[in-house]
């Protein structure tokens, strides 16, 4: 188009009406978003850099990065952030393997795929603090059905207390938050892929390609946003965890179970430091925020979808 | 745009639906109104208290009492940020034994010495001062004392061949030994170690039964010395004898009454609650067969003189500092902590005051319920022996250490002199601040 | 012949959602099962699968106030009916104001973009645990402490940048094509997205209900930190009030866990019948 006064004229108000039109429509949900978090945000950034006891009218000292240097020094600090790294790297990838599994599987319809896509709601509707607490019971040394299964199955000769080693504790909660959290992913990416155009399937099996090739060259990749989505929501989310740790072990055995935001708890509620607390957080997010970006870095690519 | 306006419309007209759905209708002014924070299922029933507010609220209509119950993990959080509030959310609260220090350095109790009367002073037992009381200042009213207490399934020991149940630890050893040998049961003995502060009581319990402490006299760390050493090694033996059940270091008080109700111990350590459980047909199995026997000690300990030891995990009412209305709240409690408020729930919570474990006043609380007439001697000739935790600020981070300690002891992670050298040394750190 | 090799694919499939039955149901079963029977069967070995003496007490308990031993259960009902509340509220809000802002970030050419769209998530960087206090003082001066509207509030913003992030996300997969066919037809950007963005995503919206849902659903800790008396508790801080200091109800837990289940399940069965995945194959070809 020649840079005529008529048509570049018509070209700014409209993109000027269209970008007037998203702030409107972006607005209400910043408000929401910024009102609720930014003060508290920066009200604990600022304490981070105090030492804080609790309490009422306590003295605040000023120690610039102390409270972040004294826990990048401690190596209970980077033992759990290992074990949060762990519990995160593990959870994520069944999450994304099994829920993709499954997610193929709905799609693929098999007999009954209405009922099992309605079933998977159900572990996720579970609250977290009765799945904890089911759990538990169900890794109970004495009397829980874990136990009984194997027993009766004739599977171990004895009963064990799965709780008690430091070693498979943290696994026993990784399993019982995957119970909860696959059918999240299960379902948006069952979601992502019915909403995928077929005809690309339909032609590529028209080419010759089997289903093995046509699922990892088709369909993963234009699975990208939604499994970005799961990714990040689910990296954040489990890095963060926080309840179940809490119901199930409480931490043990021997700290085996402490995650970074249980952590963060116990600093600024347990232990009355609330800038060493806040100082947790921020390293915390200082983390998750890497984790994000690299994601993006690597995933995000908004135009390859059309 | 007029798409646009519509929809912007329409989102207002929901929020303001929304924000009247949201917002429950304003408190109407009048009486002044007063906040407690209690814990759900210590000691009375809450059905129990807000009959008991209720009553309150009748004798005094300018004074309106609204209870707040929630569980005993979530006390000491919802207290911390009630505070942050000004007015406090909370005008008392009810604290755990362990928590007036940490309260008290944090600003939160008020000083109501002045408000105690003689009476009060000499009517309630001293111990259970302890729990609202520090250098000479009280901050609230005592409410529910509670110990630790030795139980025992005597159909157990009978089919063993003992009579009487153990009064030293190596006692109830050879015991257990003898009835995992004759197949009454695997794992004799069940404790709760997991890591939280019921193993720091079990800990106590054992620790004062050999003659150990906390805190030397000048209140340096004493448990990593022998004694402390002596005590953790003979839990870790127990485990690994096959007494002790395995499952002890991810069980809480509840799993062991679970075990012990089931009849898969012989032997339970726990608080009051377990024995009314015992008698529960839809809870135990062992339904009469419980006994209680005093707290055993270690032969070190009993040759030293000492005849039992237990901890004490009393719960107290407590002022808060910044509350606008101290005397209607204080009016509040010590009504609640009254001797005749006590007495009339007697079959529910055993009372504070010394005065009704004589005379005719024993004799009505006996017969308040069907358990007082066991549980009433029980509580006389444990509470004497109760001990208490540190008395420090930083006892909730010292009490983790100590809880570390004493897990990567039980797993083998550490020996118990590494461990206990370890955790002693954090409490120094602590201390130096 | 298609139609054996069509059988054995059927058979194949079959077999393959078994094992994902057992995964969600086993447990299930278990707590459905403990939920039925009383303490004393709890603890039997070896486990009772189905319950010698099943009993609905626990269930009565709390449906039906006046009956229990504990005031808990008697709390119980209010709670559920809080947290349904609170839970559609934020739901509603969030995917209205989320769709809108999803679509002006996605399909509306903006220099500041990326920029609000990393602000936006940032804010779920910082774990909860840390924000509550501030947030209490601020609640409490405007004296929302145990009002519904400062959940609602609160978990909007938890929720808002992750269903505009998912929501973004699928409008994104909706073909370009068809919407610059609506704007040649004169169809304004808000006529777009409702009358075809919005359609077409229809899987991908209810999955982001769904989510948001739960989450203000399950959400605990500021649920307990906030709400004090039945005003306002929602369903999972009931739930906790059946840890009691050394004992834990857990037949009663199990009973209010199947009893929260049920109103989120509920609202997915509804929603089974508006996923429509069919609908993209169609729209393309035009």
């Amino acid at each position: 188009m020649e840079k005529s006064i008529g048509i570049p004229k018509r070209r700014r108000t409209l993109r000027d009406q269209d970008v007037r039109i998203a702030w409107f429509l972006i607005a209400p949900s910043l408000l929401i978003i910024l009102g609720v978090t930014l003060w508290p945000i920066i009200y604990t950034f600022i304490l981070s850099f105090f030492v804080a006891p609790t309490g009422i009218n306590q003295a605040r000292t000023f120690v610039g990065f102390g409270n972040y240097l004294s826990m990048l020094r401690d190596q209970a600090f980077w033992d759990t952030v290992k074990r949060t790294l762990y519990f995160t790297t593990v959870s994520v990838t069944l999450e994304l393997i099994i829920g993709l599994a499954i997610a193929q599987l709905i799609h693929s319809r098999p007999w009954s795929w209405k009922f099992l896509r309605f079933a998977l709601i159900i572990p996720w509707a579970v609250p977290t603090i009765v799945n904890g607490a089911m759990w538990r019971w169900i890794y109970s040394a004495d009397f829980g059905a874990l136990n009984g299964i194997l027993f009766q199955l004739g599977l171990i000769k004895h009963y064990i207390p799965w709780l008690t080693k430091p070693d498979t504790a943290m696994n026993l909660v990784i399993v019982a938050d995957l119970w909860h959290t696959v059918p999240f992913v299960a379902l948006i990416l069952q979601a992502a892929l019915a909403g995928l155009p077929e005809e690309l399937n339909e032609a590529a099996a028209v080419d010759g390609a089997n289903a093995l090739q046509r699922f990892w060259f088709i369909r993963l990749p234009l699975l990208r946003p939604a499994i970005l989505v799961a990714l990040i929501v689910r990296t954040v989310e489990a890095f963060r965890v926080f309840d179940i740790v809490y119901i199930i072990t409480g931490g043990g055995p021997a700290n085996s179970t402490i995650t970074i935001s249980y952590l963060t708890y116990l600093f600024s509620f347990s232990y009355g430091k609330q800038g060493t607390g806040a100082a947790l957080s921020f390293i915390i997010s200082i983390f998750t925020i890497t984790m994000a970006i690299f994601y993006i870095r690597f995933l995000y690519r908004p135009e390859e979808t059309q | 745009m007029r798409t646009f306006y519509k929809i912007t419309a329409m989102i207002l007209t929901l929020m303001m639906i929304v924000g009247m759905a949201g917002c429950a209708p304003a408190a109407p002014a009048g009486p002044v109104t007063i906040h407690i924070l209690t814990m759900d299922q210590a000691g009375l029933k809450p059905a129990e208290i807000d009959q008991i507010a209720r009553d309150f609220e009748a004798k005094n209509p300018d004074i309106k009492v609204v209870m707040e119950y929630v569980g005993y993990d979530y006390v000491h959080d919802k207290i911390v940020t009630g505070m942050a509030a000004k007015p406090p959310a909370y005008d008392a609260a009810m604290i755990d034994v362990i928590w007036p220090d940490e309260f008290i350095k944090a600003g939160y109790l008020l000083d109501v010495t002045s408000k105690v009367t003689p009476e009060m002073k000499s009517g309630i037992f001293p111990a259970a001062w302890y729990g609202v009381a520090r250098n000479g200042k009280i901050y609230g009213m005592p409410w529910l004392m509670d110990v630790k207490y030795f139980m025992y399934n005597k159909d157990i020991l009978q089919q063993a061949g003992f009579t009487a149940p153990p009064k030293t630890w190596e006692e109830m050893v050879e015991q257990a030994k003898v009835i995992k040998q004759k197949g009454l049961a695997e794992y004799p003995i069940t404790w709760s170690w997991n890591q939280k502060e019921g193993v720091v009581c079990d800990f106590t319990t054992l620790l004062f039964g050999n003659g150990g402490a906390f805190l030397d006299a000048n209140g340096k760390p004493a448990f990593n010395n022998e004694k402390g050493v002596q005590v953790l090694t003979w839990m870790k033996q127990t485990v690994d004898d096959g007494l002790t059940n395995p499952s002890a270091v991810s069980s809480d008080e509840m799993a062991v009454e679970a075990d012990f109700l089931a009849g898969k111990s012989a032997f339970a350590s726990n608080w009051l609650f377990q024995y009314a459980d015992s008698n529960d047909a839809t809870k135990s199995q062992v339904v009469g067969k419980i006994e209680f026997a005093p707290m055993p000690v270690f032969k070190a300990g009993a040759d030293a003189g000492l005849a039992s030891s237990s901890v004490d995990g009393s719960s107290s009412f407590a002022v808060m500092a910044t509350t606008p209305y101290a005397d209607q709240t204080w009016k509040f409690l010590t009504y609640l902590a009254s001797n005749e408020v006590q007495m009339k729930y007697s079959a529910n919570m055993l009372p504070i005051w010394q005065a009704d474990y004589e005379g005719d006043s024993l004799n009505t609380l006996l017969g308040a319920s069907p358990t007082n007439p066991v549980t009433v001697p029980a509580f006389k000739a444990q509470f004497p022996y109760a001990n208490e935790r540190p008395t420090v600020p930083y006892y909730n981070e010292a009490s983790a250490a100590l809880q570390l300690a004493i897990q990567e002891a039980l797993t083998g992670v550490k020996t118990p002199q590494q461990a206990l050298d370890e955790a002693a040394a954090k409490w120094v750190t602590l201390g130096a601040k | 012949m298609k139609k054996p090799r069509k059988l054995l694919r059927e058979l194949g499939l079959f077999l393959l959602t078994i094992p994902v039955y057992l995964f969600i149901f086993l447990p299930l079963l278990w707590l459905f099962s403990a939920s039925l029977s009383n303490q004393v069967e709890l603890f039997t070995v070896p486990p009772h699968w189905i319950p010698q003496h099943p009993t609905l007490q626990n269930y009565l308990d709390i449906i039906f106030p006046g009956m229990a031993a504990s005031s808990v259960p008697r709390t119980f009902a209010v709670a559920l009916l809080n947290s349904i509340k609170i839970a559609s509220a934020v739901t509603l809000i969030c995917i209205l104001l989320g769709s809108l802002a999803a679509y002006a970030l996605m399909r509306i050419p903006f220099k500041v973009n990326s920029m609000i769209f990393i602000g936006i998530l940032g804010t779920r960087m910082i774990p909860e645990v840390s924000l509550i206090i501030p947030l209490f003082i601020v609640a409490s001066r405007l004296d929302l402490i145990n009002k519904p509207i400062v959940l609602i509030i609160t978990y909007m913003s938890f929720a808002l940048p992750y269903a505009i992030w998912m929501m973004a996300s699928f409008f994104q997969s909706v073909p370009i094509e068809l919407e610059e066919a609506a704007r040649l037809d004169g169809c304004s950007r808000l006529g777009i997205l409702f009358r075809i963005v919005i359609p077409i995503s229809i899987p991908g919206i209810i999955s982001t209900t769904m989510f948001v849902f739960l989450v203000a659903w399950d959400e605990f800790f500021y649920a307990l930190i906030f709400t004090s008396t039945l005003a306002a508790k929602t369903a999972p801080v009931a739930i906790a009030e059946f840890i009691g200091r050394y004992a834990v109800n857990v037949n009663g837990m199990m009973a209010g866990g199947i009893l929260a289940m049920l109103p989120p399940v509920i609202l997915a069965l509804i929603f089974q019948r508006y996923i429509v995945s069919g609908m993209t194959a169609g729209a393309v070809k035009g």
